[in-house]
């Protein structure tokens, strides 16, 4: 350990990091350009000047290691002096089009300005004109090589994070030009972090280009729901001003810091693929009889008439001849309940959750062939970690007639099994209920629909690959006619006559960390921002 | 005084072996090979007091010793032969008049560093002279000078000769690195320093060609008799290379210390026409300019800082009464915009800027502010970078501006040089 003093406060810090990691563990601002922690230090922005006593002239925080006995001033005069003149530098050429730039409200050349700028401009001349302004270099990512200050976080990011080589700075001295190699495209699983890690408007996502105003946007921690890596993401979304973007709540996703699950980064799968959460969606409230209700010959029957009648059914339903898709795409909360009403209560032994031939893609980063967010939460909750059957026998069953009900959390049959399966079952099973939040060909002729909230609509835990559960919160209430899967589940069981009192997810999650042995000692506050290992 | 460097200069044909061995080449390279350890020849430096000659200064032997005893990776050394400092001609004489001094001074300081491989990184535009180097390393190798076994005592050592490709700032020796690996010239943030992770991750040794050139006089003749010729801490000779207004401009070898008036007025024979002094450079165009009432120093390292300046490479650059210093700053600025690499923000925005503020003045654009300007510009760039090259286009304009405001303003005021300009083509770089 060393001891050393920032800004006239002690603090003992491990030994070799650098003034930067000291001064970010003691939570003091200091600007900087070039540096990230994900990526090798530059040391060519030099703004994260500090003032250390005993040294001649001011040195960059990213590149100094700390010494005992340092003592390190980030906001004397000689340090502000020595970040001003950076900035002023960074500025001189700087294009100054904030208004038409949609990086305003997040731009650090904005924040710092106002930091430690201030300053009054001495620049009389010219700016240098640089080529590519707007200039799309990939399926994602917009260019303006004017607005770019050559920190070279993206050149670094495609070197040594994606390994793809995508950037180069191009020409020299103030002619220097930020842009993908000759003849390249940015195209990559990642491509989309580029436009995280540039400080300025540089590099814009494409997606999210002039959708809205960083300053409108509402924010709530969560957790991408693309595969089993379980990244933390926010969700940025639309908070005041619904008439904007045709009811689009959602404006983009972008990767929250866990080092334990994605570091910094996020793929591009999971960024962009929000789109379901706006789109595609079951809004019309409860269907039975489905198709004859969607062409609008019948007033939507509500939730409770709905919820009655399926409890009618259940308490009359012969526990062989009725089985359950659950869904790994279900918060742990809400597979406990399937637990305790269908295998606990009702007695269906057939339930099961994995559909087979549904993996994707998957690298040696973050991306993961399970695209389902809690394969893992779904096992240890419903099989408690015996192995998994997947949903093939029993749809095996139902295809021979041998079902009289199937009940279908999210899954689409025609997808797993094919459109002429989905046609047998259909014409076989008296009784389909299908529960999801977006529309698909099983929903399409199910008897009864029920629309689920999205993730981002409820409060509740996944449980990643590696047994970590996290928390993903409300943004938003569930769109129109939709419930949350815990909330209309604790209704049913009720009706069913079942005796759980549980107030919401966070009661849930207690009852079963009470009596699951993976989940146990396990609770919201434990988990936090950051997740929590299940017990192995 | 007997050269030491140049003594081969004006022979005829002394860059071909038969010359150069006449004139007993490679003889301490095999006394040394074959009779000393090398702890013994860079101790030998080290009693020398030689300094980097490429600049900077920095005793050579303590460069050397930097090196990590226990590494298990190879050991390079590179010559730094990218003589770009304008003003600066001295490593060209030698590549072209007496190569095979600097490769014997490769062979000993290889040996000393227990190098097999030497890469000379040779400025792109001296074609010529490494024509004349890659020929003289080939009949080195062919006699067996270079190769395996050399002088059968098992040494092995492979020089390669490297043309950069016209860039100033590959003369910093970790740009010079980067683009000797194929990379971009772009200098590196130091630590770690190259004797640790230098050419392709290995410890290497960076050191000018002038100064190797001094590696085999120093192992004949002995380190106290080098220290002596110099003043205390700056041993040996330089080559001060002279331009400018002088009548005899060229190549003088002197020791370290000679006074720069005597070099001026008895070495390079006065101004011409008999004209009055203005102004010198002593060190190549990043030193800060001396007024004509400045020139009784000592060109040697310490008494140069002591002035305000610094010998730099030593590349004397002499102003008469016609030089105008507004139009002498005018160039050094487009110079240090053209060639800055632009890894570091001040740098990169700073030399445009400046450039683009002297060239208004120059043209008779220019206003008084701006003097201020260029000053708040020069001071916020200095000691703010990755490598010294902002420092270096921060002390012109400093000096120039301190030194000759008068001049300045006058040019300013008058604007008597707004019609010339308008004739000059400004390029757009």
């Amino acid at each position: 350990m060393a001891n050393i003093t920032i800004d006239g406060k002690p603090y003992a810090v491990k030994d070799g990091i650098t003034v930067i990691q000291a001064i970010d563990e003691a939570k003091i601002d200091l600007p900087r350009y070039c540096y990230h922690p994900g990526l090798s230090i530059a040391g060519n922005c030099r703004i994260c000047q500090v003032e250390v006593e005993k040294l001649p002239r001011s040195v960059i925080a990213c590149n100094t290691r700390v010494a005992e006995g340092m003592v390190i001033h980030t906001k004397s005069p000689k340090a502000r002096e020595s970040q001003q003149a950076v900035l002023e530098f960074l500025l001189a050429n700087h294009p100054l089009d904030c208004p038409v730039c949609d990086q305003a409200g997040e731009c650090k050349l904005q924040d710092y300005y106002m930091e430690v700028g201030l300053y009054d401009p001495k620049f009389d001349d010219r700016k240098v004109k640089k080529t590519k302004k707007a200039f799309p270099i990939g399926p994602t990512i917009m260019l303006d090589q004017e607005r770019c200050i050559l920190c070279s976080r993206c050149v670094r990011f495609g070197d040594e994070i994606t390994r793809t080589h995508d950037f180069g700075i191009f020409n020299r001295g103030d002619r220097s030009e930020i842009d993908v190699c000759p003849g390249k495209e940015l195209d990559n699983k990642y491509s989309g972090n580029v436009a995280d890690i540039c400080p300025v408007g540089a590099l814009t996502d494409r997606d999210f280009r002039f959708k809205m105003r960083v300053w409108y946007l509402g924010s709530q921690k969560s957790v991408c729901p693309g595969c089993s890596r379980g990244c933390n993401i926010e969700i940025h979304y639309e908070k005041s001003r619904p008439y904007h973007l045709k009811k689009e709540r959602v404006m983009r996703l972008k990767p929250r810091e866990n080092q334990a699950v994605n570091r910094w980064w996020i793929c591009d799968a999971g960024r962009y693929g929000y789109k379901s959460i706006d789109h595609g969606r079951l809004v019309e409230g409860p269907l039975v009889g489905a198709q004859m209700n969607r062409a609008g010959t019948r007033p939507a029957p509500t939730w409770t008439s709905v919820l009655e009648n399926l409890a009618g059914i259940f308490k009359k339903a012969d526990p062989a001849a009725w089985a359950v898709f659950a869904s790994p795409r279900h918060t742990n909360e809400e597979l406990y309940l399937v637990k305790r009403i269908f295998l606990d209560h009702l007695k269906w032994g057939q339930v099961a959750f994995h559909a087979p031939g549904q993996e994707g893609d998957e690298d040696d980063f973050l991306i993961r062939k399970d695209k389902n967010p809690n394969s893992t939460g779904a096992s240890r909750i419903l099989r408690l970690g015996k192995p998994d059957e997947d949903i093939t026998p029993i749809l095996e069953k139902a295809r021979r007639g041998g079902l009289e009900g199937l009940l279908v959390f999210g899954h689409d049959l025609a997808g797993i099994a094919g459109p002429q399966t989905l046609e047998t079952v259909r014409q076989k099973v008296k009784t389909l209920v299908f529960e999801g939040p977006n529309d698909n060909p099983t929903a399409a002729v199910a008897d009864i629909v029920l629309p689920a909230a999205s993730y981002a609509e409820k409060e509740g835990t996944f449980t990643n690959f590696e047994g970590r559960v996290q928390r993903i919160r409300k943004a938003f209430e569930p769109v129109s006619g939709s419930l949350a899967t815990w909330d209309w589940l604790l209704n049913l069981s009720g009706l069913l006559g079942m005796s759980l009192k549980h107030r919401g997810p966070e009661d849930i999650f207690e009852a079963l960390a009470g009596e699951n042995e993976f989940f146990k000692g396990l609770n919201y506050k434990k988990i936090g921002d950051q997740g929590c290992l299940l017990n192995s | 005084m007997e050269p030491i460097l140049s003594r081969n200069f004006n022979v005829k044909d002394a860059w071909t072996l038969p010359v150069a061995e006449s004139r007993g080449a490679y003889q301490t390279a095999r006394k040394v090979l074959t009779s000393m350890k090398p702890e013994d020849v860079t101790a030998a430096v080290v009693a020398s007091n030689l300094r980097g000659l490429g600049g900077a200064g920095f005793p050579t032997g303590k460069k050397w010793q930097f090196l990590p005893k226990d590494s298990p990776k190879p050991v390079y050394l590179v010559v730094n032969a990218d003589e770009g400092e304008p003003g600066t001609f001295k490593d060209r004489y030698i590549l072209e008049r007496d190569p095979h001094q600097l490769i014997e001074g490769i062979l000993i300081s290889a040996f000393a560093i227990k190098s097999r491989k030497a890469y000379v990184y040779v400025r792109g535009e001296y074609a010529e002279p490494y024509r004349r180097l890659q020929s003289a390393l080939d009949e080195a190798a062919a006699k067996n000078y270079l190769g395996k076994n050399i002088f059968g005592t098992g040494f092995n050592l492979e020089i390669v000769a490297h043309r950069g490709a016209g860039a100033y700032i590959c003369g910093e020796e970790t740009a010079l690195l980067n683009s000797l690996e194929g990379g971009k010239g772009y200098p590196r943030l130091k630590p770690p320093f190259p004797a640790v992770v230098g050419l392709f991750g290995c410890p290497t040794i960076i050191n000018n060609v002038e100064t190797l050139a001094c590696v085999p006089p120093i192992l004949k003749n002995g380190a106290g008799w080098f220290a002596g010729l110099g003043s205390p801490g700056n041993g040996g000779t330089r080559l001060f290379s002279v331009s400018g207004h002088v009548k005899k401009p060229g190549v003088y070898e002197l020791p370290m210390g000679t006074p720069l008036r005597e070099i001026i007025y008895a070495h390079a024979g006065g101004l011409r026409g008999g004209r009055a002094l203005k102004a010198v450079i002593p060190g190549g165009i990043s030193a800060k300019i001396l007024t004509a009432n400045e020139i009784d120093v000592k060109m040697d390292y310490d008494s140069l800082k002591a002035a305000g300046t610094m010998l730099g490479s030593a590349g004397v650059i002499v102003m008469d009464d016609t030089a105008s210093i507004v139009k002498a700053l005018y160039y050094a600025a487009k110079f240090f915009a053209h060639e800055s690499c632009g890894q570091c923000s001040p740098c990169r925005e700073g030399t445009g800027w400046a450039y683009k503020i002297v060239r208004r003045i120059y043209r008779g654009e220019g206003s008084l502010k701006d003097l201020d300007t260029l000053l708040a510009l020069a001071k916020n760039m200095e000691g703010r970078t990755i490598c010294v090259f902002a420092d270096a286009a921060a002390w012109p304009i400093q000096s120039y501006i301190t030194k000759f405001r008068k001049e300045f303003e006058e040019h300013i005021n008058n604007k008597h040089e707004a019609r010339i300009s308008k004739f000059e083509t400004i390029s757009k770089f």
